[in-house]
């Protein structure tokens, strides 16, 4: 079961100069909302966004993730 | 006249291109089973777009499909000709800004709400967050 904070590693770690503020929504570990701001979003639609943090985690999403809220900016 | 889809995937990509506005989720929008898929075509009411909405629900494989077609993990997910525009997040957020309205082509709601619209009666009983699962 993952926590916030690997949710907040792995998406630092995965994409680069991103900052991530996870938070776990129920507290068991499988609903979260994550705010990522990165320069790698610039020039991509928020389609493509979103994409960049859902890839992160693969099938994990909709599997032990249950559900992945997401919130993107560049600055 | 189009020709009779042969498989599931060709069935999902068929209604895609043939409505102009498509919503894939958790129930239907009379009675949504997912509070994910409850703003998202709550949404969609409160402007009075019309839309074909498709319930994922009965057979697991629509969702594989789907996402495969869409390379997109989530539900639900709303397409306006041919095109994802997005799942709950993005589509509250177009919502709010007035987008969602643009994409759609009508009237964007009257007074903007902070949030994302709460589905209107008789749509859907509150979910609680433990509800946001199908």
């Amino acid at each position: 079961m993952p926590s916030a904070e690997e949710i907040k590693r792995r998406i630092e770690d995965a994409i680069p100069g991103a900052r991530a503020d996870v938070e776990d929504l129920t507290g068991g570990g499988d609903h979260f909302r994550a705010t990522v701001t990165a320069q790698a979003f610039t020039g991509r639609s928020r389609i493509e966004q979103h994409r960049l943090v859902y890839n992160v985690f693969g099938a994990e999403v909709g599997g032990p993730i249950h559900a992945l809220s997401i919130k993107t900016q560049t600055t | 006249m189009s020709e009779q889809p042969t498989t599931l995937r060709e069935a999902i990509e068929q209604a895609i291109s043939e409505n102009e506005v498509i919503l894939f989720m958790k129930g239907t929008p009379e009675q949504p089973m997912c509070g994910f898929s409850a703003r998202t075509s709550a949404a969609l009411q409160a402007l009075e777009a019309p839309f074909a909405a498709v319930d994922i629900l009965p057979d697991p494989r629509i969702r594989q499909e789907l996402s495969a077609v869409s390379n997109w993990p989530t539900i639900p997910q709303l397409f306006v000709r041919g095109e994802l525009v997005g799942g709950a997040d993005i589509v509250a957020e177009m919502y709010q800004s007035g987008e969602l309205a643009d994409v759609l082509g009508v009237e964007p709601p009257a007074d903007a709400p902070d949030d994302a619209p709460a589905p209107a009666p008789p749509a859907a009983p509150p979910m609680g967050i433990e509800n946001r699962l199908g």
